[in-house]
C-alpha cells in the first residue's frame, strides 16, 4: 500500500465532531491532487430568517445555531447589537460575561480533549472504549466538564442554550453567595487542569509543523473573551467594523458552509493555537508556568499540539473564573435599557474553537433588516484542506486504513464544529 | 457423549443496540447525552452504543433497539434516510423541538426558500435544500416524542430507562404553569405584567424563564391541550401587538400545528 500506488482516502461520516461532513483526499504516490472538506450538514438560513426578527430575541435564536457554543453565539449577538444601538454595559456585567465564557470553554475543552481528540492519539475508537482502560482520567474529565456546566447553569439556568443573556446585561444576575459556592470546585477543576496540560503532553505527536497566519483577538490587558482588536501574525490589526473589508467568504460546490479568506493572502487559523500564539504575555502566571513547564511556548506551529494548548486554557479558564468570583459585586440593575434605534454593529468573540463574526443591521422599530455570522469552523475549512493536502503526503507509507484515521485526527485537532460551519466528519482518500 | 457436553456455554445476554441520528440541528440534544456527566458511564454499561458518530468512530449496521433521532427534514436525501432509519429501529424516539417540531429552520415554512438561499449563499445554485423543514413524525412513524429546545437530560435518561424496561416514562405533558406552581413561584405573568408563554407551553424546563424573571418563550412546545386563543388576548391585553404575539408563537416550535395556528390567526388579526 506504500508510494507508487494512487489512492483516495475517504471518510464518510467524520466522527467525533459537532455536526456532519465527509473528507475526501485523492492522490498519486506521494502527491496529493484533490482534498475537499465536504460540510453536508443541512442550511439552516439564520442570516435570511433573522430579518424581521426584533433584536432582543437574536441572542436566543443565534444560541440554536450551535448546542455546543451556545454562549458564544449569545456574546457575539449581544456585543453586536449593544453596539449598534450605542449602549453602555455596567463593569460587573462585563465580569459576569467573562465568568460565562470561561464556563462554556471549561465544558467545550473538556470534552474536545477527552471525548473527542484523546481517544486518536491513544488508538480507542471513543471515550467509552478509552474508559476501560483510563477510567480514572475520564472520570477527572467528565467532572471538569461537569464544573464548565455548573457555571454556565448558575448564570444562565441550563447549560445548552441557556436563558439569561440579554441585550444590555442579564435577565437576572446571580448573588455573591451562589458565585462563592463554585469556588471549591472550580479549585480542584484548577489543578485537574494543571494535570490536563502534563498528561496531554506526554502524547504522541507528528512532526507536522505550517507556517499558519495567525487571527484571534488581542485585548491590551486581558487573554481575550468578548473585546479586543483582531492581529494576526502578519500585521493584521484591526476592528471588528473592518473584519469584511479584511476577509472574505466564498462558496465553493462541495460544502454548505461557506470559506473565508484573508483578501489578498488566503487561508488563516482561529482557535486555541492562534489565541495562545498571539496573547501568550496575557495568560495568568499559572497558565505560562504550565506551558512553559512542558515545552510549550509561542509560536507552537503544530496544529496536533493544539490538544495542549487546550489544556493551557483550561487552567487560564479556571483561574479567569476563581479571579472573577473573587472580585464580583451584583450590578445596581442586571441590565440597562435597549430601546429601539437604528443601526448597524459588529462584534468578534472568541468561542472555543476560535473567532465568531457577528454582525446586525437594525432599523427604527428595533427589527433585524440584515444578519451576518461568521462561525470559526467555517474561517477554518480552508486552513484544514490546506492542512490535509501536505499532511496525506507525508502518509503514503502508511496502510489506506491508518492514512485515513491519521486525516482524521488531523481534521479533529480544529474541534470543528460543523453544526456552526453550515451551519462535518466523513474522509476519503482516493490513491490512483 | 450426553447431550449436555456438547452444549455450549450459555452466552453473556446482549445488550440492547441504540443508534443516535442526525438531521438539521444544532448538535445540542444529542450532547446532552454527553452531558449527563454523572450517569454516562452508567448508560453506556448498560447498553451498546452502535451508531452516535458525535461520540464515536465506531459505526455498527442496525438493527437498533432504540433509535434517537435529532433534527428535522430539510432536503430529498434526508427524507429517504429516515425511512431507512425507521426500518432499522425497533423503537424510534424524536429528541428536541427539531425533530418533534420542524425546529427554529422552520421559518422558511411561511416564506420563499429560494429566497432564503440566495440571501445566505452566493453560489445558491450548490444548495439543495426543500421548502419546508418538517418534523419526523410527518415521514415515519414515531414511538415517542422527547420535547424541548433542548430537551432535559433527565428526561431523556427516564426515557430510555423506561423504554429498555417496558413501561411507561414519566414525562408529564401539563403546562410549565404546573411547574411554577411546584417551585411555589409567584407568576410573573399575573403579578407583573410580563407576557410568558408558559400557560400552553409544555413542562420539562422546570420553568426557567419565570426563575430568571422573564416570560417563558415556548422552547418546549405546546403542551397537550393549549388554549392559545385565550393567551392571545391576554398577550394583547398587555400591550402586544398583533406581530409581537404571532412572533411569540412562531420560534423554535413555530411548525407545531397548535403554535402554527396561533400565529396564523394573530397575522390575520
Amino acid at each position: 500500500m506504500t508510494g507508487r500506488g494512487g489512492r483516495t482516502i475517504k471518510v464518510d461520516t467524520l466522527a467525533r465532531v459537532e455536526g456532519e461532513g465527509a473528507l475526501y483526499i485523492k492522490m498519486a504516490g506521494n502527491h496529493v491532487s484533490d482534498v475537499k472538506l465536504r460540510i453536508y450538514e443541512p442550511p439552516r438560513l439564520f442570516e435570511a430568517f433573522l430579518r424581521g426578527r426584533h433584536f432582543s430575541e437574536a441572542p436566543d435564536i443565534t444560541a440554536r445555531i450551535c448546542g455546543i457554543c451556545p454562549i458564544a453565539y449569545q456574546m457575539s449577538a449581544i456585543h453586536a447589537i449593544e453596539r449598534a444601538l450605542g449602549i453602555q454595559i455596567a463593569p460587573e456585567v462585563r465580569l459576569l460575561r467573562r465568568l460565562f465564557y470561561c464556563g462554556e470553554w471549561i465544558e467545550s475543552h473538556a470534552l474536545h480533549i477527552y471525548m473527542l481528540h484523546a481517544p486518536d492519539f491513544l488508538g480507542y475508537q471513543d471515550v467509552i472504549e478509552m474508559a476501560k482502560d483510563h477510567r480514572p482520567v475520564v472520570e477527572k474529565a467528565l467532572r471538569l466538564k461537569k464544573i464548565g456546566n455548573h457555571i454556565v447553569q448558575s448564570l444562565g439556568g441550563r447549560e445548552i442554550h441557556p436563558i439569561s443573556a440579554a441585550v444590555g446585561g442579564f435577565h437576572k444576575v446571580p448573588a455573591k453567595s451562589q458565585l462563592r459556592e463554585l469556588v471549591s470546585d472550580l479549585e480542584w477543576a484548577l489543578e485537574a487542569s494543571l494535570e490536563a496540560v502534563r498528561w496531554t503532553s506526554t502524547l504522541e505527536f507528528p512532526d507536522f509543523e505550517q507556517d499558519y497566519e495567525f487571527v484571534a483577538l488581542r485585548h491590551p490587558t486581558e487573554y481575550p473573551f468578548n473585546e479586543g482588536r483582531l492581529v494576526s501574525n502578519r500585521g493584521l490589526d484591526i476592528d471588528a467594523a473592518e473584519y469584511e473589508d479584511r476577509f472574505a467568504e466564498f462558496h465553493v460546490k462541495h460544502s454548505n458552509a461557506l470559506q473565508s479568506v484573508v483578501r489578498g493572502r488566503g487561508s488563516y487559523l482561529v482557535g486555541p493555537l492562534a489565541r495562545f500564539n498571539l496573547n501568550f504575555d496575557k495568560l495568568p502566571e499559572v497558565a505560562q508556568k504550565a506551558a512553559l513547564e512542558v515545552g510549550l511556548k509561542p509560536p507552537v506551529k503544530n496544529l496536533f499540539r493544539s490538544i495542549v494548548v487546550r489544556a493551557v486554557e483550561l487552567v487560564f479558564a479556571c483561574a479567569e473564573a476563581l479571579r472573577v468570583i473573587g472580585e464580583y459585586e451584583p450590578p445596581a440593575a442586571p441590565r440597562v435599557e435597549a430601546p429601539n434605534r437604528r443601526g448597524v454593529g459588529q462584534a468578534i468573540t472568541e468561542a472555543p474553537r476560535g473567532i465568531l463574526y457577528h454582525r446586525y443591521a437594525i432599523d427604527e422599530n428595533g427589527l433585524i433588516v440584515s444578519a451576518k455570522i461568521v462561525p470559526p469552523t467555517s474561517q477554518n475549512q480552508k486552513r484544514i484542506e490546506d492542512d490535509l493536502r501536505e499532511y496525506a503526503a507525508q502518509l503514503a507509507a502508511w496502510s489506506l486504513e491508518e492514512a485515513t484515521w491519521k486525516c482524521e485526527q488531523a481534521v479533529r485537532c480544529y474541534d470543528p464544529c460543523i453544526s456552526c460551519a453550515t451551519h462535518f466528519l466523513k474522509v476519503v482518500i482516493e490513491r490512483d | 457423549m450426553s447431550s449436555d457436553s456438547k452444549r455450549k456455554a450459555p452466552k453473556a445476554p446482549t445488550k440492547p443496540k441504540i443508534g443516535v441520528f442526525k438531521f438539521a440541528s444544532c448538535d445540542g440534544c444529542q450532547l446532552s447525552l454527553l452531558d449527563a456527566e454523572d450517569e454516562l458511564l452508567g448508560v453506556v454499561g448498560a447498553v451498546e452504543i452502535a451508531y452516535f458518530p458525535e461520540a464515536t468512530r465506531t459505526m455498527l449496521k442496525g438493527p437498533y433497539d432504540i433509535g434517537l433521532v435529532e433534527g428535522s427534514v430539510t432536503t430529498h436525501h434526508d427524507a429517504e434516510r429516515i425511512q431507512e432509519i425507521r426500518r432499522k429501529c425497533k423503537t424510534l424516539i424524536t429528541i428536541g423541538a427539531c425533530a418533534t417540531a420542524g425546529g427554529i429552520q422552520a421559518l422558511r415554512n411561511w416564506k420563499d426558500v429560494d429566497e432564503f438561499v440566495r440571501a445566505v449563499y452566493a453560489s445558491p445554485q450548490f444548495i439543495s435544500t426543500l421548502k419546508l423543514s418538517t418534523p419526523i413524525a410527518e415521514h415515519v412513524p414515531v414511538d415517542f416524542e422527547l420535547r424541548g429546545c433542548p430537551i432535559n437530560k433527565y428526561q431523556l435518561i427516564e426515557l430510555i430507562t423506561a423504554t429498555l424496561v417496558g413501561r411507561k416514562p414519566n414525562i408529564p405533558t401539563y403546562s410549565v404553569c404546573m411547574e411554577c406552581k411546584r417551585k411555589a413561584a409567584v407568576c410573573i405573568a399575573v403579578a407583573r405584567g410580563i407576557p410568558c408563554l408558559g400557560p400552553v407551553t409544555h413542562a420539562g424546563c422546570g420553568a426557567l424563564c419565570p426563575s430568571y424573571d422573564r416570560g417563558c418563550y415556548g422552547c418546549y412546545g405546546p403542551m397537550e391541550t393549549p388554549n392559545t386563543a385565550s393567551l392571545t388576548s391576554q398577550f394583547r391585553i398587555l400591550g402586544q401587538s398583533a406581530d409581537q404575539v404571532s412572533r411569540a408563537f412562531r420560534s423554535f416550535n413555530a411548525w407545531a400545528w397548535q403554535f402554527r395556528k396561533a400565529s396564523e390567526e394573530c397575522e390575520r388579526a
